[in-house]
């Protein structure tokens, strides 16, 4: 069906490869962390109407990002016996720190329906809606009972974008925050409960510095609560 | 209780407590009842009164929900847990219509009418009663009627049961509506040790009433049930301020408070979503990905969210400070002049469920207390 709405021009994984194609719409997933990606994003961005991330390490950096916070040389001597034939660059960024992003699909993963409705409305020539409130919005509608009051679980819900259906407290678990922090987030109030469920500094910190640790809202709680450790 | 429903209230043995229930379904009715699930009491399918939480207490707290067990044979011992009757009847998420283009490129519209089938809903409190009786009015006595409201609640069988256990984030007594149940029941139950006090309070109710195995009530059962309801109501600590809240609550609009609980509201929604009487939904479109047709979804919304207040390209309510105050000064005071009554019930949902342990009575006394007068 949606091979009859748009002609899917490059997609390495499922067979047209066309990587200099000038396009409509560009789905980007992946962070920076090349300098031959560093070029090619640029190159992405000038033949695309659209660009659009897909995912935590495109819109948010993702796990590999968390070595921005390291020595990453260290980290590879650490790791390989001959780390001098990587090629890599000090950090790992999301694409939005290098080009303009005119639309963000959050979510690690994100679903297939985010991508075709993102499809959907922009073949309509409407914005297309970004999901904004807590994911405590899925919980509820659903009728799941709230893992934080029941459990003291620290469930990283009220700061994070619903989106995926509220999969983990459904099964019991605290929310890991994989969609990303909601609009009007206060991880500032999050992190002083968890701390009263009994979690140290560093324990907090994690919490925040996971899939999108490089989502603003997220570092910033997570460099607080790694220095409220260090007093 | 007055002296008729006195008269009218007669005694069910405990062991004929499986006759109620079964009576129920013969009626045609799909009866649901309190039931232990991931740790809280929430209303589920209920065929077998043995399902029912028995020697199951609660003990709530702000942010706090927890269970323990009991030796004992009451099946009621405990207050509200998270779901209210409102889900039931306030859908959280239904599709209300459907729209198709055909090949001409005209778009018809399909009303898309729920699927209702007869429910008993056993245990219902008070609180819970009364905050029926508001979403009533919200959604069947303004201009236009909400008929998937409308549908649901006229299918809808109460089996009451009155409050012996609140929780210590209960404040019914505070806003008049509990914890004893005065009206708008089918049926009413007052647990006592050895089975229950049962009344009639509609004509369909008086039908299932009837059918049941009741025996005359001793002036020993009615003495211990207004006890009961006595201790209840007195075993309430937290309140709302009584004296003209609504007016202070509107003339502190600019108080510090505000700001100070904004700081530790999460912004998450949860309060309006377990409130049993909030009624915010917003309404988006659905669209099949070939574009011919669309169904419409209203999902339960809350004035915690950007989306409420997203007017005209503007967010007006663009932090956390504005929207607790909307919350709260819609909740205890804009309502007032809306409907006639207050929003608030007492059922102290807002308060256990609220994931940063905010206490509505807590801020609308610091806001607006009766201190100083």
């Amino acid at each position: 069906m949606l091979a009859e709405l748009v002609d899917i021009v490059h997609f390495a994984e499922a067979g047209p490869v066309e990587p200099d194609a000038r396009v409509d719409i560009a789905f980007v997933e992946g962070s920076i962390t090349t300098a031959g990606e560093l070029q090619r994003i640029q190159r992405v961005r000038a033949n695309s109407r659209y660009l659009i991330t897909i995912g935590a390490c495109a819109t948010a950096g993702g796990i590999q990002a968390l070595r921005n916070n390291a020595n990453v040389r260290d980290w590879m001597a650490a790791i390989y016996a001959q780390s001098e034939f990587i090629d890599t660059l000090e950090t790992s960024t999301a694409i939005a720190e290098h080009v303009r992003v005119d639309f963000e699909l959050w979510g690690c993963p994100i679903s297939s329906q985010q991508i075709v409705a993102v499809i959907r409305a922009l073949l309509f020539g409407v914005v297309p809606l970004q999901e904004q409130d807590s994911l405590c919005f899925e919980c509820k509608r659903q009728g799941n009972v709230c893992v934080l009051v029941t459990g003291q679980q620290a469930c990283m819900g009220p700061v994070t974008k619903a989106g995926c259906g509220a999969l983990c407290p459904k099964f019991g678990r605290a929310c890991y925050a994989c969609y990303g922090p909601k609009e009007n987030a206060n991880p500032d109030s999050l992190s002083q409960r968890f701390q009263g469920f009994g979690l140290l500094p560093d324990e907090i910190a994690h919490k925040f510095l996971s899939i999108n640790n490089s989502a603003p809202v997220f570092a910033e709680a997570g460099k607080k609560a790694k220095e409220n450790g260090h007093d | 209780m007055g002296k008729d429903a006195v008269a009218q209230t007669q005694f069910l043995q405990r062991k004929d407590l499986q006759t109620l229930l079964d009576t129920l379904i013969a009626a045609g009715y799909h009866c649901l009842g309190p039931q232990v699930r991931d740790g809280a009491i929430v209303y589920d399918v209920l065929a077998d009164v043995s399902h029912l939480p028995v020697a199951v207490h609660d003990q709530q707290a702000p942010g706090k929900y927890h269970l323990h067990y009991s030796q004992g044979l009451r099946s009621f011992a405990w207050a509200n847990g998270p779901l209210a009757l409102k889900p039931l009847l306030f859908s959280a998420r239904e599709v209300l219509w459907s729209a198709e283009r055909d090949d001409e490129g005209k778009i018809q519209f399909v009303q898309v009418k729920p699927a209702v089938q007869k429910t008993a809903v056993i245990g219902v409190r008070s609180c819970d009663l009364a905050a029926m009786r508001i979403q009533d009015q919200v959604f069947l006595e303004q201009q236009y009627k909400d008929e998937n409201y409308q549908a649901r609640r006229e299918a809808l069988f109460t089996v009451a049961v009155n409050c012996s256990h609140p929780a210590d984030t209960c404040f019914c007594a505070s806003t008049g509506d509990g914890p004893t149940a005065k009206s708008g029941y089918d049926l009413l139950l007052t647990e006592l040790d050895d089975g229950f006090l049962v009344a009639a309070g509609s004509e369909v109710g008086k039908q299932i009433f009837i059918q049941l195995p009741l025996e005359q009530a001793s002036d020993q059962q009615h003495f211990i049930a207004g006890e009961q309801a006595l201790h209840a109501e007195q075993t309430q600590t937290r309140k709302l301020p009584q004296a003209g809240l609504a007016e202070k609550l509107l003339a502190n609009l600019d108080h510090p408070r505000w700001q100070e609980v904004a700081e530790r509201c999460l912004s998450c929604g949860n309060c309006t979503m377990v409130c049993p009487t909030c009624f915010c939904h917003k309404e988006t479109e659905q669209p099949q990905l070939d574009g011919r047709s669309t169904e419409h979804l209203r999902e339960w919304d809350s004035c915690f969210t950007q989306g409420h207040s997203y007017i005209h390209g503007t967010v007006i309510r663009d932090d956390t400070e504005k929207r607790y105050r909307q919350w709260l000064s819609h909740k205890l005071a804009t309502w007032l002049q809306q409907f006639g009554n207050s929003g608030c019930v007492g059922c102290g949902r807002c308060i256990s469920w609220c994931p940063a342990a905010i206490d509505l009575t807590e801020e609308a006394n610091a806001i607006a207390g009766d201190e100083g007068d």
